[in-house]
Protein backbone atom coordinates (compact mmCIF):
# COMPACT_ATOMS: atom_id res chain seq x y z
CA UNK A 1 0.00 0.00 0.00
CA UNK A 2 1.27 3.51 -0.78
CA UNK A 3 1.67 6.07 2.00
CA UNK A 4 -1.34 8.02 0.73
CA UNK A 5 -3.54 4.92 0.63
CA UNK A 6 -2.37 4.02 4.12
CA UNK A 7 -3.32 7.41 5.50
CA UNK A 8 -6.70 7.11 3.79
CA UNK A 9 -7.18 3.71 5.44
CA UNK A 10 -6.59 4.78 9.01
CA UNK A 11 -8.51 8.05 8.70
CA UNK A 12 -11.58 6.19 7.41
CA UNK A 13 -14.53 6.14 9.89
CA UNK A 14 -14.80 2.37 9.50
CA UNK A 15 -11.20 2.00 10.69
CA UNK A 16 -12.36 3.49 14.00
CA UNK A 17 -15.41 1.21 13.92
CA UNK A 18 -13.11 -1.80 13.58
CA UNK A 19 -11.10 -0.57 16.56
CA UNK A 20 -14.28 -0.05 18.62
CA UNK A 21 -15.71 -3.47 17.76
CA UNK A 22 -12.55 -5.18 19.04
CA UNK A 23 -11.96 -3.22 22.27
CA UNK A 24 -14.24 -5.39 24.46
CA UNK A 25 -12.52 -8.64 23.57
CA UNK A 26 -9.01 -7.17 23.66
CA UNK A 27 -8.76 -7.70 27.44
CA UNK A 28 -9.17 -11.43 26.93
CA UNK A 29 -6.76 -11.45 23.99
CA UNK A 30 -4.25 -9.62 26.20
CA UNK A 31 -4.55 -12.19 29.01
CA UNK A 32 -4.07 -14.97 26.51
CA UNK A 33 -1.04 -13.23 24.97
CA UNK A 34 0.51 -12.78 28.42
CA UNK A 35 0.07 -16.46 29.24
CA UNK A 36 1.56 -17.51 25.89
CA UNK A 37 4.58 -15.26 26.48
CA UNK A 38 5.13 -16.74 29.94
CA UNK A 39 4.63 -20.30 28.66
CA UNK A 40 7.30 -19.88 25.96
CA UNK A 41 10.00 -18.81 28.42
CA UNK A 42 8.95 -21.31 31.12
CA UNK A 43 9.29 -24.14 28.56
CA UNK A 44 13.00 -23.31 28.46
CA UNK A 45 13.04 -21.17 25.30
CA UNK A 46 15.64 -18.40 25.35
CA UNK A 47 14.30 -14.84 25.53
CA UNK A 48 15.46 -13.72 22.03
CA UNK A 49 13.93 -16.83 20.44
CA UNK A 50 10.66 -16.25 22.32
CA UNK A 51 10.54 -12.60 21.17
CA UNK A 52 11.12 -13.57 17.53
CA UNK A 53 8.53 -16.32 17.78
CA UNK A 54 5.90 -13.98 19.22
CA UNK A 55 6.54 -11.28 16.61
CA UNK A 56 6.76 -13.56 13.56
CA UNK A 57 4.47 -16.52 14.20
CA UNK A 58 1.61 -14.47 15.72
CA UNK A 59 -0.72 -17.44 16.23
CA UNK A 60 -1.72 -18.15 19.83
CA UNK A 61 -3.26 -21.59 19.53
CA UNK A 62 -0.51 -22.88 17.21
CA UNK A 63 2.22 -21.48 19.46
CA UNK A 64 0.74 -23.09 22.57
CA UNK A 65 0.50 -26.40 20.70
CA UNK A 66 4.12 -26.44 19.47
CA UNK A 67 5.84 -25.02 22.58
CA UNK A 68 6.02 -28.44 24.33
CA UNK A 69 7.16 -30.06 21.06
CA UNK A 70 10.01 -27.56 20.62
CA UNK A 71 11.01 -27.99 24.27
CA UNK A 72 11.14 -31.77 23.80
CA UNK A 73 13.29 -31.39 20.67
CA UNK A 74 10.68 -32.95 18.35
CA UNK A 75 11.63 -33.15 14.64
CA UNK A 76 10.78 -30.06 12.60
CA UNK A 77 8.20 -31.83 10.44
CA UNK A 78 6.23 -32.83 13.54
CA UNK A 79 6.27 -29.21 14.76
CA UNK A 80 5.14 -27.89 11.39
CA UNK A 81 2.48 -30.57 10.85
CA UNK A 82 1.01 -29.84 14.28
CA UNK A 83 0.83 -26.11 13.51
CA UNK A 84 -0.84 -26.83 10.15
CA UNK A 85 -3.50 -28.97 11.81
CA UNK A 86 -4.19 -26.46 14.57
CA UNK A 87 -4.53 -23.78 11.87
CA UNK A 88 -6.88 -25.78 9.64
CA UNK A 89 -9.84 -23.74 10.86
CA UNK A 90 -8.20 -20.69 9.27
CA UNK A 91 -8.17 -22.50 5.93
CA UNK A 92 -11.96 -22.72 6.22
CA UNK A 93 -12.18 -19.06 7.25
CA UNK A 94 -10.04 -18.06 4.25
CA UNK A 95 -12.72 -19.35 1.87
CA UNK A 96 -15.03 -16.72 3.39
CA UNK A 97 -12.35 -13.99 3.36
CA UNK A 98 -12.04 -14.68 -0.35
CA UNK A 99 -15.57 -13.44 -1.09
CA UNK A 100 -14.65 -10.03 0.37
CA UNK A 101 -11.03 -9.47 -0.64
CA UNK A 102 -10.37 -11.39 -3.85
CA UNK A 103 -10.33 -8.16 -5.90
CA UNK A 104 -7.24 -6.92 -4.01
CA UNK A 105 -3.66 -7.57 -5.23
CA UNK A 106 -2.03 -10.78 -3.99
CA UNK A 107 0.33 -8.98 -1.62
CA UNK A 108 -2.57 -7.33 0.22
CA UNK A 109 -4.49 -10.62 0.34
CA UNK A 110 -1.48 -12.31 1.97
CA UNK A 111 -1.15 -9.44 4.47
CA UNK A 112 -4.84 -9.68 5.33
CA UNK A 113 -4.46 -13.43 5.77
CA UNK A 114 -1.46 -13.07 8.06
CA UNK A 115 -3.16 -10.54 10.36
CA UNK A 116 -6.57 -12.24 10.54
CA UNK A 117 -7.22 -14.06 13.82
CA UNK A 118 -10.38 -15.78 15.07
CA UNK A 119 -11.82 -12.76 16.83
CA UNK A 120 -11.22 -10.40 13.87
CA UNK A 121 -12.97 -12.91 11.64
CA UNK A 122 -16.06 -12.97 13.86
CA UNK A 123 -16.14 -9.16 14.25
CA UNK A 124 -15.84 -8.74 10.47
CA UNK A 125 -18.57 -11.25 9.64
CA UNK A 126 -20.94 -9.52 12.08
CA UNK A 127 -20.28 -6.11 10.55
CA UNK A 128 -20.48 -7.38 6.94
CA UNK A 129 -22.82 -10.42 6.90
CA UNK A 130 -23.25 -10.30 3.09
CA UNK A 131 -20.32 -12.23 1.56
CA UNK A 132 -19.44 -9.72 -1.17
CA UNK A 133 -17.01 -6.81 -1.50
CA UNK A 134 -18.29 -3.50 -0.13
CA UNK A 135 -17.21 -0.01 0.91
CA UNK A 136 -15.14 0.36 4.05
CA UNK A 137 -14.29 -3.32 4.46
CA UNK A 138 -10.53 -2.82 4.10
CA UNK A 139 -10.29 0.02 6.66
CA UNK A 140 -12.57 -1.90 9.05
CA UNK A 141 -10.31 -4.93 8.75
CA UNK A 142 -7.17 -2.93 9.48
CA UNK A 143 -8.80 -1.19 12.45
CA UNK A 144 -9.72 -4.53 13.97
CA UNK A 145 -6.37 -6.09 13.04
CA UNK A 146 -4.41 -3.23 14.66
CA UNK A 147 -6.22 -3.66 17.99
CA UNK A 148 -5.76 -7.42 17.82
CA UNK A 149 -2.02 -7.07 17.09
CA UNK A 150 -1.34 -4.58 19.89
CA UNK A 151 -3.58 -6.44 22.38
CA UNK A 152 -1.66 -9.64 21.64
CA UNK A 153 1.98 -8.55 21.13
CA UNK A 154 2.39 -6.08 24.02
CA UNK A 155 1.25 -8.53 26.75
CA UNK A 156 3.05 -11.40 25.01
CA UNK A 157 6.37 -9.49 25.13
CA UNK A 158 5.58 -8.46 28.71
CA UNK A 159 5.00 -12.12 29.57
CA UNK A 160 8.37 -13.02 28.04
CA UNK A 161 10.13 -10.30 30.06
CA UNK A 162 8.39 -11.07 33.36
CA UNK A 163 8.00 -14.84 32.89
CA UNK A 164 9.37 -15.74 36.28
CA UNK A 165 7.29 -13.18 38.18
CA UNK A 166 3.92 -14.32 36.78
CA UNK A 167 2.61 -17.61 38.18
CA UNK A 168 0.73 -19.66 35.56
CA UNK A 169 -1.14 -21.41 38.41
CA UNK A 170 -3.39 -18.36 38.83
CA UNK A 171 -5.14 -19.32 35.62
CA UNK A 172 -5.01 -15.86 34.01
CA UNK A 173 -5.39 -17.55 30.62
CA UNK A 174 -8.99 -18.24 31.60
CA UNK A 175 -9.72 -14.61 30.67
CA UNK A 176 -8.90 -15.60 27.09
CA UNK A 177 -11.46 -18.41 27.26
CA UNK A 178 -14.05 -15.95 28.63
CA UNK A 179 -13.32 -13.53 25.77
CA UNK A 180 -13.93 -16.27 23.22
CA UNK A 181 -17.07 -17.24 25.15
CA UNK A 182 -18.40 -13.68 24.87
CA UNK A 183 -17.72 -13.68 21.12
CA UNK A 184 -19.41 -17.07 20.79
CA UNK A 185 -22.54 -15.98 22.69
CA UNK A 186 -22.89 -12.99 20.38
CA UNK A 187 -23.13 -15.42 17.45
CA UNK A 188 -26.00 -17.47 18.91
CA UNK A 189 -29.04 -15.90 17.29
CA UNK A 190 -31.44 -18.72 16.36
CA UNK A 191 -32.20 -22.40 16.76
CA UNK A 192 -29.72 -23.46 14.05
CA UNK A 193 -26.77 -21.66 15.67
CA UNK A 194 -27.62 -22.94 19.19
CA UNK A 195 -27.90 -26.49 17.90
CA UNK A 196 -24.65 -26.21 15.94
CA UNK A 197 -22.84 -24.97 19.07
CA UNK A 198 -24.21 -27.75 21.26
CA UNK A 199 -23.13 -30.33 18.71
CA UNK A 200 -19.70 -28.71 18.33
CA UNK A 201 -19.11 -28.68 22.09
CA UNK A 202 -20.06 -32.35 22.42
CA UNK A 203 -17.94 -33.36 19.43
CA UNK A 204 -14.92 -31.36 20.59
CA UNK A 205 -14.97 -32.97 24.04
CA UNK A 206 -15.72 -36.47 22.73
CA UNK A 207 -12.95 -36.29 20.10
CA UNK A 208 -10.45 -34.61 22.44
CA UNK A 209 -8.13 -37.64 22.45
CA UNK A 210 -7.38 -37.18 18.74
CA UNK A 211 -3.83 -35.97 18.08
CA UNK A 212 -2.88 -32.56 16.60
CA UNK A 213 -6.04 -30.81 17.89
CA UNK A 214 -8.02 -32.52 15.14
CA UNK A 215 -11.03 -32.46 17.49
CA UNK A 216 -11.55 -28.87 16.31
CA UNK A 217 -12.06 -30.08 12.73
CA UNK A 218 -14.38 -32.88 13.87
CA UNK A 219 -16.43 -30.26 15.75
CA UNK A 220 -16.59 -27.97 12.70
CA UNK A 221 -17.78 -30.81 10.43
CA UNK A 222 -20.40 -31.93 12.96
CA UNK A 223 -21.65 -28.38 13.53
CA UNK A 224 -21.94 -27.60 9.80
CA UNK A 225 -23.98 -30.79 9.34
CA UNK A 226 -26.18 -29.96 12.35
CA UNK A 227 -26.74 -26.37 11.24
CA UNK A 228 -27.73 -27.44 7.71
CA UNK A 229 -30.05 -30.10 9.12
CA UNK A 230 -31.91 -27.60 11.32
CA UNK A 231 -32.20 -25.22 8.34
CA UNK A 232 -33.61 -28.03 6.16
CA UNK A 233 -36.17 -29.05 8.81
CA UNK A 234 -37.27 -25.44 9.26
CA UNK A 235 -37.62 -24.90 5.48
CA UNK A 236 -39.78 -28.02 5.20
CA UNK A 237 -41.99 -26.89 8.08
CA UNK A 238 -42.53 -23.48 6.48
CA UNK A 239 -43.33 -25.13 3.16
CA UNK A 240 -45.82 -27.49 4.83
CA UNK A 241 -47.44 -24.59 6.73
CA UNK A 242 -47.71 -22.59 3.49
CA UNK A 243 -49.42 -25.49 1.74
CA UNK A 244 -51.91 -25.94 4.58
CA UNK A 245 -52.68 -22.23 4.59
CA UNK A 246 -53.23 -22.15 0.81
CA UNK A 247 -56.86 -22.32 -0.37
CA UNK B 1 23.41 -17.84 19.38
CA UNK B 2 23.98 -21.60 19.70
CA UNK B 3 22.83 -24.40 17.42
CA UNK B 4 19.68 -25.03 19.48
CA UNK B 5 18.65 -21.43 18.86
CA UNK B 6 19.39 -21.81 15.13
CA UNK B 7 17.17 -24.88 15.02
CA UNK B 8 14.45 -22.91 16.85
CA UNK B 9 14.79 -20.01 14.38
CA UNK B 10 14.34 -22.44 11.49
CA UNK B 11 11.22 -23.82 13.18
CA UNK B 12 9.90 -20.29 13.72
CA UNK B 13 10.50 -19.32 10.07
CA UNK B 14 8.43 -22.32 8.99
CA UNK B 15 5.72 -21.55 11.55
CA UNK B 16 5.43 -17.95 10.33
CA UNK B 17 5.06 -19.24 6.77
CA UNK B 18 2.35 -21.66 7.97
CA UNK B 19 0.49 -18.74 9.60
CA UNK B 20 0.37 -16.88 6.27
CA UNK B 21 -0.37 -19.89 4.07
CA UNK B 22 -3.20 -21.35 6.18
CA UNK B 23 -4.89 -18.02 6.88
CA UNK B 24 -4.70 -16.84 3.27
CA UNK B 25 -5.22 -20.33 1.77
CA UNK B 26 -8.29 -19.79 -0.42
CA UNK B 27 -7.34 -16.18 -1.16
CA UNK B 28 -4.12 -17.24 -2.90
CA UNK B 29 -5.43 -18.76 -6.20
CA UNK B 30 -6.61 -16.14 -8.68
CA UNK B 31 -9.37 -18.23 -10.27
CA UNK B 32 -12.73 -18.96 -8.64
CA UNK B 33 -12.83 -22.25 -6.73
CA UNK B 34 -16.01 -24.22 -7.43
CA UNK B 35 -17.91 -25.00 -4.23
CA UNK B 36 -21.39 -26.54 -3.88
CA UNK B 37 -24.08 -24.21 -2.54
CA UNK B 38 -24.86 -26.30 0.54
CA UNK B 39 -21.21 -26.19 1.60
CA UNK B 40 -21.11 -22.42 1.11
CA UNK B 41 -24.20 -22.07 3.34
CA UNK B 42 -22.88 -24.59 5.85
CA UNK B 43 -19.55 -22.80 6.26
CA UNK B 44 -21.24 -19.97 8.13
CA UNK B 45 -21.39 -22.37 11.10
CA UNK B 46 -17.61 -22.90 10.95
CA UNK B 47 -16.51 -19.91 13.05
CA UNK B 48 -18.86 -20.60 15.93
CA UNK B 49 -17.95 -24.28 15.80
CA UNK B 50 -14.23 -23.47 15.94
CA UNK B 51 -14.74 -21.13 18.91
CA UNK B 52 -16.88 -23.75 20.69
CA UNK B 53 -14.29 -26.43 20.01
CA UNK B 54 -11.58 -24.30 21.62
CA UNK B 55 -13.73 -23.26 24.61
CA UNK B 56 -15.57 -26.49 25.53
CA UNK B 57 -12.52 -28.60 26.51
CA UNK B 58 -11.05 -25.60 28.40
CA UNK B 59 -14.21 -25.43 30.52
CA UNK B 60 -15.36 -29.03 30.89
CA UNK B 61 -12.08 -30.98 30.93
CA UNK B 62 -8.98 -31.24 33.10
CA UNK B 63 -5.86 -32.85 31.61
CA UNK B 64 -7.92 -34.38 28.81
CA UNK B 65 -10.55 -35.95 31.10
CA UNK B 66 -14.14 -34.78 31.60
CA UNK B 67 -14.68 -33.01 34.95
CA UNK B 68 -15.76 -35.32 37.75
CA UNK B 69 -16.55 -32.64 40.34
CA UNK B 70 -18.78 -29.56 40.56
CA UNK B 71 -16.13 -27.92 42.72
CA UNK B 72 -14.35 -26.34 39.80
CA UNK B 73 -14.00 -22.57 39.62
CA UNK B 74 -14.57 -22.59 35.85
CA UNK B 75 -18.20 -23.77 36.06
CA UNK B 76 -19.64 -21.00 38.28
CA UNK B 77 -17.44 -18.47 36.44
CA UNK B 78 -18.82 -19.49 33.04
CA UNK B 79 -22.41 -19.52 34.35
CA UNK B 80 -22.07 -16.00 35.77
CA UNK B 81 -20.27 -14.78 32.63
CA UNK B 82 -23.10 -16.13 30.42
CA UNK B 83 -25.76 -14.61 32.70
CA UNK B 84 -24.00 -11.24 32.50
CA UNK B 85 -23.72 -11.48 28.72
CA UNK B 86 -27.44 -12.11 28.21
CA UNK B 87 -28.27 -9.35 30.69
CA UNK B 88 -26.00 -6.64 29.28
CA UNK B 89 -24.54 -7.94 25.96
CA UNK B 90 -21.04 -6.60 26.69
CA UNK B 91 -17.97 -8.76 26.10
CA UNK B 92 -15.66 -6.74 28.37
CA UNK B 93 -18.12 -7.12 31.28
CA UNK B 94 -18.44 -10.83 30.52
CA UNK B 95 -14.68 -11.27 30.95
CA UNK B 96 -14.55 -9.13 34.11
CA UNK B 97 -17.51 -10.88 35.81
CA UNK B 98 -16.16 -14.32 34.89
CA UNK B 99 -12.71 -13.52 36.31
CA UNK B 100 -14.19 -11.96 39.48
CA UNK B 101 -15.93 -15.28 40.16
CA UNK B 102 -13.04 -17.43 38.94
CA UNK B 103 -9.99 -15.93 40.65
CA UNK B 104 -11.18 -16.06 44.31
CA UNK B 105 -12.50 -19.61 43.92
CA UNK B 106 -9.40 -20.79 42.04
CA UNK B 107 -6.61 -18.98 43.87
CA UNK B 108 -8.39 -18.76 47.25
CA UNK B 109 -10.15 -22.11 47.58
CA UNK B 110 -8.06 -24.05 45.10
CA UNK B 111 -11.10 -25.14 43.06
Amino acid sequence: MSAVAQRRTWRHPLFRQGVADMLGTSLGIAAWGLVTGVAMVKSGMSVPVAVVMSLLVYAGSAQLAVIPLLAAGAPLWVVWLTACCVNLRFVIFSSLWRSYFQHLPLRQRLAIGYFSGDVIFVAFMKRFPEPRPGKGQVPFFWGAATVNWVAWQVPSLLGIALAHAIPLSWGLGFAGVLALLGVLLSLLVDRATWTATGVAATAAVAAFALPLKLNILVAIAAAVAAGLLVEAVQTQRTLAADQEGAP
Amino acid sequence: MNSDDLQAMLAIGGLALITVLTRAFFMIPRREIPMPGWLRRGLKYAPLAALTAVIAPEVFMTQGVLLTTWQDARLPAVLCACAYYFYRRGILGTIVVGMLVYLPLHVGLGW
